[in-house]
């Protein structure tokens, strides 16, 4: 019964670990390469330590399993946000066909501030308009 | 015949291992590749998560579970890295 369980843990976390590494090949952006990469690869690797616990049923194995795995939940999505935040910040560019960012504008390249109003926002509405092109700094005055 | 013979798990190793391996090309194709450093050090990230997954996996096909703790390890470098990384590229374009 544990072997069954345990492989059928080991099957579904290589599949998506696969689908992580298909998903960063083949998405268009770094947001969303990040998003495949964190999301997909955590559980993926969740699943296999868990079917290591599984499969060795001994009570050291499983603590430090369960470590490790308590580790990767808490700490991708740290680093998935901070080299998003980074990412942004230098300027990579978005999407072609992306339709929102709701940061345009809002980021100040001099400063390094973000503000939670659009400059000149009431005052001087046609720089708010800014087109959601490849640059997103580019809608910064 | 229980269900337990008809699924063994010896004979499923190589198969896994090959999904995986395959993986990895595809991470280290994104990691030369991949146009800006953020690219690359997303594919850093996933490269070091598939090696995890690696050991989990040489540990249940020999029985040997010695080489769990350098797993630990190798989680958690991979967050001081991509965290190094991050700041590092933050850095860098506050300073040009």
């Amino acid at each position: 019964m544990t072997d069954v369980l345990s492989a059928a843990l080991l099957i579904t976390g290589a599949l998506f670990l696969l689908l992580a590494a298909i998903g960063v090949i083949r998405m268009p952006d770094l947001l969303m390469r990040i998003q495949v990469a964190t999301k997909a690869s955590t559980l993926g690797v969740g699943c296999m330590l868990l079917a290591l616990a599984v499969h060795f049923h001994d009570f050291g194995i499983t603590i430090r399993a369960l470590l490790v795995i308590n580790f990767f939940f808490m700490t991708a999505p740290v680093a998935a946000h901070m080299i998003g935040r980074a990412a942004y910040f230098v300027g990579v560019p978005l999407w072609e066909e992306t339709i929102v960012d709701e940061l345009q504008g809002r980021y100040d390249r001099q400063t390094h501030t973000l503000r939670s109003t659009l400059p000149g926002h009431g005052a001087t509405p046609g720089d708010a308009h800014g087109h959601a092109g490849p640059e997103p700094e580019e809608g910064a005055p | 015949m229980t269900l337990g013979e008809v699924v063994s798990i010896q004979a499923l190793t190589p198969l896994l291992f090959a999904t995986l391996g395959v993986a990895l090309c595809l991470a280290f194709f994104r990691l030369v590749r991949g146009p800006t450093l953020p690219d690359r050090v997303v594919a850093l990230d996933l490269i070091t998560v598939l090696t995890v997954a690696i050991i989990a996996l040489y540990d249940i096909a020999t029985n040997e579970h010695v080489l769990l703790d350098a797993a630990i390890v190798l989680a958690l470098i991979a967050f001081l890295g991509t965290v190094a990384f991050a700041r590092y590229i933050e850095r860098r374009a506050q300073d040009d």
